[in-house]
Formats: structure tokens, C-alpha cells, sequence
């Protein structure tokens, strides 16, 4: 093997590359929105609602307007006026009637009504942020408070906030045969009943939200830098909906973005006005979140109540699930607010097990609160948590164990692909090969000695387990526009050789911490035998690349990487014309390996490099084909991937304080393929901590008058170094069948299956006490007492 | 924030003379607390007396039966001191677990009592020590100088100059933290004073106090197990998002018990 | 208000209002951006640099109580090229996802690793308690400074 083969396979699919994008990141050379400025910038700063609900009777903009320093102040209404059309949600839900989803009025800023506290209803600009923000405090709003319906369980039954929307019900969507679901519950030996509150999360990506907003007189052309996951839909949005230029004259780049967690998919009010205003000024402008307008604006997560039954027959085989549900929506349908609680959610219910019958209502309510939309899991966290409390739930009243329990109903190897009765297929799995790890990696067999060594030191410990399945990489688009969705759900993929063999891959997808400047390398690299070091990544410009749908529930490398593989295919079926043609042979005739065309028995062969330069110098070159190495493609996949995996929990309660430690945590996934492996143990763990975070600490409350009282890190409770422990993460490999990577995505798992396996943990350690999450000191104290 | 004037004094008499003269003047000691609060435009001083230039206002004296600490004196200085640490090992201890490694290396002792936040450490030590707060007219002692939420005893303008620990025969501090924001949810400071038991409480109530039930029961039996019998009413108790009023109270014994422990074993 | 202080072992004069923050300086007047905002309440730790060799919030020291300050940002203690051994620790151990709470991360874990003898798993991650990531769940963190304990 040669010195090139060697690197190349050190550094191509497999191989724990260090991160190239961690140099500029470790010696402060990251460039995040907030780093880039404009000689002549402005700045922005929001009036925002200090009420849940309210008519907006007057604003007064003149005193602010005489501020020293203050340049423009524009009002919700003024953007209405000014043709500006709503944000609107992207994936239309339709109810178990048929009937469309009711979406309210969404005005980029309000207008006539402000709907939940944070939401902004003028926008000031000023020369500098001292001026902006002294302007802005005098803006003089006029309000007419109204009554504001905070509470997602009694939503329904409460004042109608929206003329035309009954009941304050976006939808009643239902999935699954209600009927035979009934009959399973009829005949059911055992049935197990739960009810759940999945706690409100605030996503708190350490990286505020921000935009710096340019437009350019003489051309006409818009520039917005922004902190997104997904630039081309924020373009696509800005185009076709909001209407703020067409996509050509308007370029949307998000350069090193500083986490997202989904909060960052999302088309917000705020750069909407502020690109807008920028063209009214024809100044840019620049607007960064304080992280108290994150804790209020940035679209939230999971707010569900649910009642779930689990009908079980005499051998213990899961015979029936019969889920209700009714998810917060928030003030406003979010861009894909009304997806998250019903296709992402009710689809995941069976598991990774033969239930044969299921049925699931969602009820999507609205109320006065920040939009809720898709935060790390997006709807199967919460579908996990409902079927892995559920089945703990069950196995502990019928004297199971829960470990057992699970394994006698799960989907077997043989069974795939397996078409659940909740409308998806799945393409394969190993279920038992997840669980059986993870039960070996925590050393299940001694956790009874474990548990005795807690108690001598006052403490009670417990264990609990999620086997999580998720549906990643979203599709095929087909189904997915059938079902509602607004947008195609492919992604898009370039490879361009340059003529000294250089390699220029520009994906659709876009890294805010995923690192795909050098896994989407290692791909290429591998595929084309191009040493890595010869391969730059470029992502997150609709100036630069095709057009792409972004980063979000896990898709970047199932999708995206696909994209990349046809590409490369295209650029070796062209290579081998040249590489014929070079040669004096077939093109039949000629075979690629590691970065050479090989002509078939012979010892003759011209490397990928070789035949880049003939390509950009067709002097001798064949006659029918174009010059250059360069290609594109779009890939939409067939089908969702199906990671999932075993996460096990063991926790310590502290009797006397009702602190709860997570003491253990195991994580076995399967992923299918895996390019990276720091980069993929990196995400389970990020993905654990904001699972344990929904479990032990976080919780967005708001109080009966719609004020967010966690409205900052002084009370939201952020997970530190110190409140978690080393977690110990494995992985099995069933490969995907329908990509050619055969990967699956690895970005959620962790804050998937985390939830529901320390939540198991607690409430064993609590003798089979119930307690909602976050599992608080207080909490956890008062269950201890028998409250 | 909104603007406001600078002065950096020298002496403590001239900070006075400056403070009396200004509008709505504030000292500025460390600025841990008082500098998000105008970050969020929720304080808006018109002057800003910075007193970080006063030198009789830095350092550290202890001996066997003292530790005198200057009021500037920072949370990281007080914990890492080798002579605190030797002497009265309890306040070393407590320094080191006020807010976070950042926030110890500029926060100052003099600051955080003049603030009397009902969620700070160092209150805890002034009462449960019965430390003297020196200011630059009076003395002031450590029962008398809290008297309600962000309210103490001092007068306006006057400024804590040093605060005096008498050195206890062994002592513990015990913090149950507020996993936001690492304030005290409760905290109580336990100290033997040749068998004279004093208990101080941050956290549970509108500012640091001195529990005498528990103080009663210690004092007839140095024991965990004695604070068991103890009622402690939640009547005036902080609740909030994090710990009720009941749980609060719960906390102090726990932490009186703990503290006790640690004391014991000391 | 002229401030003067030295930062990476330059002398720096800069005049801005009283009411501006040491990041602010260090970000919009000096041009170093490595030092980062995540919050308004200093909780996050984002800005951390050190000051007179301690790891402090930048976001919590206004301009004037910067008058002769000796402030090292994350651009101050390597370069690409030559990396401090915690840089070094932190790629090497992939430490970091999204990078924005990176430099903070490491300006303190310098500080934590002179400070403190013989550090274990336990005391580096309650060293981090002034530090928030959301991305890494800390495991990487812990283990790159960790390494640099190790390596003495």
C-alpha cells in the first residue's frame, strides 16, 4: 500500500479524525454572526411584549424617534402595511376529520395582538446599541390586556384566543385503527395506565440568535448573515412567503453558527425585520439576542400531557397502546411546530416492538406562550418517553423484569423490514444486540449490590431503561409532501475537482458544532481515494451552493452525505470516459480504486488527479464530453433511517435531601455505519446531558399570567460539568439498507432514549413512586415523604 | 446600562466626600452583583464610587484568637490564604464555594455583605461567627448588622471597611445550592465557641439569622441526632421556584445535622 | 474615557464610554473576537479571559476597573501553529462541538489546572461550574484537561 493509501484510509470512513474546524475554534479564529460587523452598520433592538395576550391599542414612536442616535423605529403593523406577509408554518397537518389544521394570523412582528410575552411588536434602530436600546424604552405601547390561557391541559376549555379557531385547537389529528386497538384492550390481561407531562425546555444554544442584515442599492441584493441551521430555507421562506425579495437577489450565509439543537431552524421575527429594514434604510444592521430575549423568543420544546394505556395478554406480549396527547403550541404555528407533536411523534409509538394495535390522538392547542417547535428529538423524546415509561411501568406491576419484558416483545432481525402499525416501515435492526451490551456495560447482574452499598450511605438507587427507536433523515419526499410537509426533504451535494486535483465539496447541510468539515471529508476522501488533506468542505451560503434543506433530525450525513456519494459516483463515471479515452480503451473496460482508473488486466492506470487535469486541459480528450470535473446531485432518500439503540440510567437519591445523582449512564446505539467515531460518542454525549437536563433540572415555567418565570440562567437550570457523571457510550452496526453509506444519524439518540431511562431510575429508586420531570430536590423530597 | 460617572478614591474619607456629593451614588466593590443588575438597566446609579483603589481596604491579618479581613478582599484571596485556611479554616472553606472560580477571583467580602442578597454565603459566617463589621465610624456586630432583604444596618454612604471573625474552637458550613444560579438555597455555618454553639442560616429567610432553636439544643447536646428534635417554622421563609418555604426549613436541619457532623469529625 | 491596559502582552489604549464592558473593548475595540457573550447575568462563562493571571468574566468588569489591567484572551495564550497544551488537549480529545463556549472553557480549565494539585475527575468538573456547555455534555472537556493533569 502506498504512503497516499495509507493516509487516506487513516483519515477516511472509520477513522477518529481530530476535527479540522477545531483549530480555528480552540485559538478564537471561529467567525459567528455576532463576530462580523459592517463599517456602517446599524443596530436593532426589539420592543417586545411585556403581556401574554393583548390589543395593541397605539404605539407611539415619536419621542423615540427624537432619542440622540435613533434612526428608525418600525412597528408590526408598519411591515403588514408594507406588504410583508406572514411567517408561516411549513408543514400543513391535516385533523382525523380531514379538516386543515387552523392556523392563526402570524405577522412577522405583531400587529393588532401581542400573544405571548418576549414577542415583538416594533423594532428601533439606532447608529449605535446604546441609542437603539435608549430609543426603544421609549416607544410608547398602548395595551388593552386580555386573558391569557397559559396552561396546556386546560387550554381547550379556555378563553378562544383567536377569532375562528374553536377551543383554541389547531388540530385533532389522529393515527392508528382505533377500533382494533379498542378490541386488543378488550381481550387484554393486564392493562397499565400512565399519565405524563412532558416539561417545557428552553434550548439555550450557547450561541444567542443573531443577524446582520445588508442591502445593496445598486444591485438590489439582499444579504442576510444569520444563526441558521437551514440557509435556504430561511431564503426560500424570505422569498416565497414573507416576501422580502426574490431568491436571486437575496443571499443567506450562516458562517460558523454556535449550536442550534433545532431552535436555530426556524424563521424568526427578528431577522425577518431586520433584513427588511435594512432594505427600507438601505443600511445594514445588525441585531444580537441578549440571552434574556433567547429564554423568551427562541422557539421552545416538548410541553405535552398525555394519558397512554398498554394492554399486555397473559404471557406479557404487548397487545394494544392507546396514546393521548395534547401538545402546546404556542402562540403561533412555528415553521414546523405542527409536525413535531403528530408525524414525528405519533409515527415513533411502536418502538422497537410488535404491537400489534395502536392508536394515538394529538391535540395541538394553542396558547399564550412562545411558540413550541422542534428542540434535539422533536417529537420522539416525547414518543419514547411515553412508551418507555409505559413498559417500565408495566413490567414493575407485573413482576417482570423490565429488561426481559421488553426483550420478549421486541422486532426481530428476521422480522425486517417491519411495517409498523403507525405508518412507517422500518429497514432493519438488532434490537437485542443494543440491549444486550448495554446490560453487560452496566454490569446489570451486581446492580443489586450496587443498590445495597447506596443504602448503607442513606441513599436509594435505582435503575431504569429506554430501548428508543427514532425515525432520522426524514422521507422520502414524496410521502412527506402527501403527509402535509411544505418542503421537498432531499438534500443536495457538489463535488468539484479542481484542474490541480484539489477537491471543492459543497454541501446543502450545514454544521453548527457536527462537524461536518471533516466527516463529510472522510466521505469524499474514501470514495474518490483523495487524500483528506486535499478536500475543503463548504456549507451554510445560498450564494456558494445548491440549493439545500439544511441540518435537522439527524439527516446531515443519511441525506447529505448520500448526496455526496452520487455526486461522486457521477464524478467517477465521468472519469472513466476521460480515463478510457486516456488510456486508448473502453470506458467498459476501466475500473476506479482508491483515487486511480485501472484498465482491466493490464498494468496501466491514471489516478483521479491525472484525469482532473486532462479535464480542464482537453487537449487530447474525447470529443463528445464536456470539459471540467465537477457534478452535482440531488439525493432524496427512500425511506426514514431507524437508529436506535439501549440507554440505562442508574441513579442515587439522597433520602435526606431528595437530591437526585445521575450515578451511571449507558448508552448503546446503533447508527448503522459510522464515519466518525469521536465525532458520533461526541453527539450521544451532548445529546445525554440535555436528556438528563429534561429529566433532573430544566423546566420552562410560566406562571398563571403567561410571565416566563425561568427567564434566565440564573433560574432556567442549565446542566454544569458537576452535575453529570463520565457516561459510558457503545454502539452496535446494523447498516442502513436503502443509502449508501449505510448510516443512520446520530444527533438525537442521546436526548432521546436519556429521559425516559433516568426517569425509570428515579421512580424505581422512589419504590414506584411517580413523579413528573424535571425530578427537582423538592420533587423528589416530597415523594420520599409519601406526598 | 445606562452612563454614569466614575471615581476611583484613594481614601475611604474621600469616597464618603463623594459619595455625599453625587446624585444617586453606589459604591462599586467587586461588581459581581451590582454590574449584571445594571447590565439588565434594573439599577442605575448616577455615580459609580469604585473603591477598589483603597488600600487600607485589602488584606488579610489573622491571629489565634482573630482573622481580620479587608473588605476588598477577594472570595479567591480568603479561600486560598494559607493563614485563613490555618486559622479559621471554616471561612476558607465557605469562600471557596461562593458563586464560581470567575466570580471568586473578583468578587469581594465587603461587597457581598453590604448586599445582604438572602441567598449569599458570607452573611452565613458573619452571624454564625459573630464576626464584627468595621466600618469606617462604627463597629457594627454581626447579630445586629442584617436586617431584611438586601437591607442592613449600614447608613447611607457608609462603607464596611473590615470585618473582624473571632476564631471559634472548630466550625462547619454546609450549602445546599441552587443548581441554577449556585446561590445558597440554605446554608448554615455551625461554630463551638468553647462549647457556646452559635448557628447561622443564609438562604431561608429575607436575609442571614442566627437559628437559637437549634443553637439551644446544640448547646445541651453537640450532636447530629439533637437537631432531629428541633422545630424549625417556615413562617417568613423564602419559596420560590426551587425550594418552598417547608422544604427550606427541612434543608436547615439537614444542613444543621451535616454541619454538626462535619464539626464533630473536625 | 481613555482606558489603558495590556492584553496579550500589548499595550492598549482605548477610549469609550464608562458604561462599556471589557468585552466590549476586547470584541469591538481590539478586535478579539475569540472572547464570546452567552448571557447577561454572567452565569454561562463564554467571556471568561484571565486578569492578572485569574480566570475572570470579561462581561462582568467595566471599562474603567480596567485602567491597567494585564487581560490574556484565547488569542493570547497559542497560535495555530503553536498550540497551548489545553488547546492541544481540547482537539485532541474533540472537546468541542459548536465552539462558542470554547475559549471560555479553556481560559478557565488553564486556570483550574494552576490552581489546583492533583486534580481528579471530581474536582474538574465542579472547576467548571462557572462554564456552560450544551453541547459536549462536558465528558470531552473533563477528559482534555484531565489529559493535561496527566501529562503534569
Amino acid at each position: 500500500m502506498s504512503e497516499t493509501d495509507q493516509t487516506t484510509q487513516a483519515q477516511g470512513i472509520g477513522a477518529p479524525v481530530r476535527r479540522r474546524e477545531d483549530l480555528r475554534f480552540i485559538t478564537g479564529q471561529g467567525q459567528y454572526t455576532d463576530d462580523m460587523n459592517r463599517a456602517d452598520q446599524l443596530y436593532a433592538v426589539f420592543c417586545r411584549s411585556p403581556y401574554a395576550r393583548a390589543e395593541i391599542l397605539s404605539i407611539d414612536t415619536a419621542e423615540a424617534m427624537a432619542v440622540e442616535g435613533a434612526v428608525g423605529v418600525f412597528t408590526g403593523q408598519q411591515m403588514v402595511d408594507d406588504g410583508v406577509g406572514d411567517l408561516p408554518c411549513g408543514w400543513l397537518v391535516k385533523g382525523k376529520d380531514g379538516s386543515d389544521m387552523k392556523s392563526s394570523p402570524h405577522p412577522p412582528m405583531a400587529a393588532r395582538y401581542v400573544n405571548y410575552v418576549g414577542e415583538p411588536y416594533a423594532v428601533v434602530v439606532g447608529t449605535s446599541l446604546a441609542a437603539a436600546k435608549r430609543a426603544a424604552e421609549s416607544v410608547v405601547a398602548d395595551f388593552k390586556e386580555l386573558n391569557a390561557v397559559v396552561d396546556v391541559a386546560t387550554a381547550a376549555h379556555s378563553e378562544q384566543i383567536y377569532d375562528g379557531i374553536e377551543n383554541n385547537l389547531a388540530y385533532e389529528w389522529a393515527l392508528g385503527d382505533e377500533d382494533a386497538t379498542r378490541m386488543a384492550f378488550a381481550k387484554a390481561a393486564h392493562v397499565t395506565t400512565i399519565e405524563l407531562v412532558n416539561n417545557r425546555l428552553i434550548p439555550n444554544a450557547m450561541e444567542p440568535r443573531a443577524c446582520l442584515g445588508c442591502f445593496d442599492a445598486a444591485s438590489g441584493e439582499y444579504t442576510l448573515y444569520t444563526t441558521s441551521q437551514n440557509p435556504h430555507l430561511e431564503r426560500l421562506v424570505l422569498s416565497a412567503f414573507v416576501q422580502i425579495a426574490p431568491e436571486h437577489k437575496l443571499r443567506v450565509v450562516a458562517p460558523d453558527v454556535g449550536g442550534g439543537f433545532g431552535s436555530k431552524i426556524f424563521v424568526y421575527a427578528e431577522e425577518t425585520a431586520v433584513i427588511w429594514a435594512a432594505g427600507k434604510l438601505a443600511q445594514p444592521i445588525k441585531w444580537v439576542a441578549e440571552r434574556g430575549e433567547s429564554f423568551l423568543a427562541d422557539a421552545h420544546g416538548r410541553d405535552h400531557v398525555t394519558r397512554a394505556e398498554l394492554a399486555v395478554d397473559d404471557t406479557g406480549r404487548f397487545t394494544g397502546l392507546k396514546v393521548v396527547t395534547t401538545a402546546n403550541l404556542g402562540a403561533y404555528l412555528s415553521t414546523f411546530g405542527s409536525a413535531v407533536p403528530t408525524y414525528l411523534y405519533g409515527t415513533l409509538l411502536a418502538g422497537q416492538y410488535k404491537t400489534p394495535n395502536i392508536y394515538v390522538e394529538v391535540q395541538g392547542v394553542y396558547t399564550n406562550t412562545c411558540p413550541v417547535d422542534a428542540y434535539r428529538g422533536a417529537g420522539r423524546p416525547e414518543a419514547t418517553y411515553v412508551l418507555e415509561r409505559i413498559i417500565e411501568q408495566a413490567a414493575r406491576e407485573l413482576g417482570k423484569d423490565p429488561a426481559d419484558l421488553r426483550r420478549m416483545n421486541m422486532i426481530q432481525p428476521e422480522d425486517f423490514p417491519y411495517a409498523t402499525p403507525v405508518a412507517l416501515t422500518y429497514d432493519v435492526g438488532n434490537y437485542e444486540a443494543s440491549l444486550d451490551k448495554a446490560l453487560e456495560l452496566i454490569d446489570y447482574n451486581s446492580f443489586e449490590s450496587r443498590q445495597a452499598a447506596a443504602a448503607e450511605n442513606n441513599k436509594r438507587r435505582g435503575i431504569g431503561f429506554a430501548c428508543y427507536i427514532e425515525a432520522c433523515g426524514l422521507a422520502p419526499s414524496k410521502l412527506a409532501t402527501e403527509l402535509g410537509a411544505g418542503v421537498g426533504l432531499y438534500e443536495s451535494g457538489e463535488i468539484r475537482i479542481n484542474p490541480t486535483g484539489s477537491v471543492s465539496v459543497f454541501t446543502g447541510s450545514h454544521s453548527h458544532g457536527q462537524g461536518h468539515e471533516t466527516t463529510f471529508a472522510q466521505v469524499v476522501a474514501s470514495q474518490l481515494g483523495i487524500p483528506y488533506e486535499d478536500i475543503e468542505v463548504i456549507h451554510g451560503d445560498t450564494g456558494r451552493m445548491d440549493f439545500g434543506l439544511g441540518t435537522y433530525g439527524s439527516r446531515s450525513l443519511a441525506v447529505g452525505g448520500s448526496a455526496l456519494v452520487a455526486a461522486g459516483n457521477k464524478i467517477i463515471s465521468k472519469g472513466k470516459k476521460i480515463a478510457a479515452h486516456m488510456m486508448q480503451a473502453d470506458e467498459a473496460q476501466i475500473d476506479f480504486k482508491d483515487g486511480n482508473f485501472i484498465l482491466q488486466d493490464s498494468n496501466q492506470s491514471v489516478s483521479i488527479q491525472e484525469v482532473a487535469f486532462a479535464a480542464y486541459v482537453p487537449a487530447d480528450y474525447p470529443e463528445e464530453l464536456e470539459p471540467g470535473l465537477s457534478e452535482k446531485a440531488f439525493y432524496d432518500p427512500k425511506n426514514f433511517t431507524f437508529p436506535a439503540g439501549t440507554h440505562i440510567a442508574e441513579v442515587e437519591v439522597d433520602i435526606d435531601t431528595g437530591v437526585t445523582t445521575l450515578v451511571k449512564f449507558v448508552a448503546v446505539d446503533d447508527f448503522g455505519h459510522i464515519i466518525n467515531p469521536l465525532v458520533v460518542d461526541g453527539q450521544v454525549h451532548g445529546g445525554v446531558a440535555q436528556g438528563a437536563g429534561q429529566a433532573m433540572m430544566e423546566h420552562g415555567i410560566y406562571d398563571e399570567y403567561g410571565q416566563l418565570q425561568t427567564g434566565s440562567l440564573m433560574d432556567y437550570c442549565m446542566p454544569r460539568a458537576d452535575d453529570l457523571p463520565d457516561f459510558d457510550v457503545d454502539t452496535t452496526v446494523t447498516p442502513c439498507t436503502h443509502n449508501p453509506l449505510g448510516v443512520k444519524g446520530c444527533g438525537e439518540a442521546g436526548a432521546i432514549g436519556s429521559p425516559a431511562a433516568i426517569m425509570n431510575a428515579v421512580t424505581h429508586a422512589l419504590g414506584n413512586k411517580d413523579i413528573s420531570m424535571p425530578a427537582t430536590p423538592e420533587k423528589v423530597w416530597r415523594a420520599i415523604r409519601g406526598e | 446600562m445606562y452612563p454614569y460617572n466614575y471615581h476611583r478614591p484613594t481614601q475611604v474619607a474621600e469616597a464618603v466626600a463623594l459619595f455625599k456629593a453625587s446624585d444617586d451614588p453606589m459604591y462599586l466593590s467587586g461588581g459581581m452583583t451590582l454590574i449584571p443588575t445594571m447590565k439588565q438597566r434594573l439599577a442605575a446609579p448616577t455615580d459609580l464610587i469604585d473603591l477598589s483603589g483603597i488600600e487600607e481596604m485589602s488584606g488579610l491579618n489573622a491571629t489565634a484568637e482573630v482573622v481580620q479581613v479587608g473588605a476588598f478582599t477577594q472570595h479567591n484571596v480568603v479561600a486560598r490564604s494559607a493563614q485563613v485556611q490555618a486559622t479559621l479554616p471554616v471561612l476558607a472553606q465557605l469562600a471557596g464555594l461562593i458563586g464560581d472560580n470567575q466570580v471568586r477571583n473578583r468578587g469581594t467580602i465587603g461587597g457581598s455583605v453590604a448586599n445582604s442578597d438572602p441567598a449569599a454565603d458570607y452573611p452565613c459566617a458573619i452571624v454564625g461567627l459573630g464576626a464584627t463589621v468595621v466600618t469606617q465610624q462604627r463597629s457594627i456586630s454581626g447579630d445586629e448588622f442584617f436586617k431584611d432583604l438586601f437591607e442592613t444596618a449600614l447608613e447611607p454612604g457608609e462603607i464596611i471597611t473590615r470585618i473582624d471573625f473571632p476564631v471559634p474552637t472548630r466550625a462547619a458550613y454546609r450549602k445546599f445550592p441552587n443548581p441554577a444560579s449556585r446561590y445558597a438555597v440554605v446554608g448554615v455555618m455551625v461554630a463551638d465557641f468553647s462549647g457556646s454553639i452559635r448557628v447561622g442560616v443564609t438562604g431561608a429567610g429575607p436575609c442571614a439569622f442566627r437559628a437559637s432553636g437549634i443553637e439551644e439544643v446544640l448547646n445541651r447536646e453537640l450532636s447530629a441526632d439533637a437537631v432531629d428534635g428541633v422545630e424549625v417554622p417556615d413562617a417568613g421563609f423564602n419559596s420560590d421556584l426551587h425550594a418552598s418555604g417547608e422544604y427550606r426549613a427541612h434543608l436547615v436541619k439537614i444542613m444543621a445535622k451535616r454541619a454538626v457532623a462535619d464539626l464533630l469529625h473536625s | 474615557m481613555k482606558v489603558s491596559l495590556t492584553v496579550n502582552g500589548r499595550a492598549e489604549e482605548v477610549d469609550v464610554p464608562t458604561n462599556t464592558l471589557l468585552v466590549d473593548i476586547l470584541r469591538t475595540n481590539l478586535g478579539l473576537t475569540g472572547t464570546h457573550v452567552g448571557c447577561d447575568t454572567s452565569q454561562c462563562g463564554a467571556c471568561t479571559v484571565h486578569v492578572n493571571g485569574g480566570a475572570v468574566k470579561s462581561c462582568t468588569i467595566l471599562a474603567p476597573q480596567a485602567e491597567g489591567l494585564e487581560v490574556t484572551t484565547i488569542e493570547g495564550i497559542g497560535t495555530m501553529d503553536q498550540l497551548h497544551p489545553m488547546q492541544e488537549a481540547f482537539r485532541e480529545c474533540h472537546a468541542l462541538q459548536c465552539g462558542f463556549c470554547t475559549p471560555g472553557m479553556i481560559m478557565q480549565a488553564i486556570d483550574l489546572v494552576e490552581n489546583h494539585k492533583d486534580l481528579d475527575n471530581c474536582g474538574i468538573r465542579e472547576g467548571l461550574e462557572g462554564n456552560i456547555c450544551r453541547c459536549t455534555g462536558y465528558h470531552n472537556i473533563v477528559r482534555a484537561i484531565q489529559s493535561v493533569v496527566d501529562q503534569g
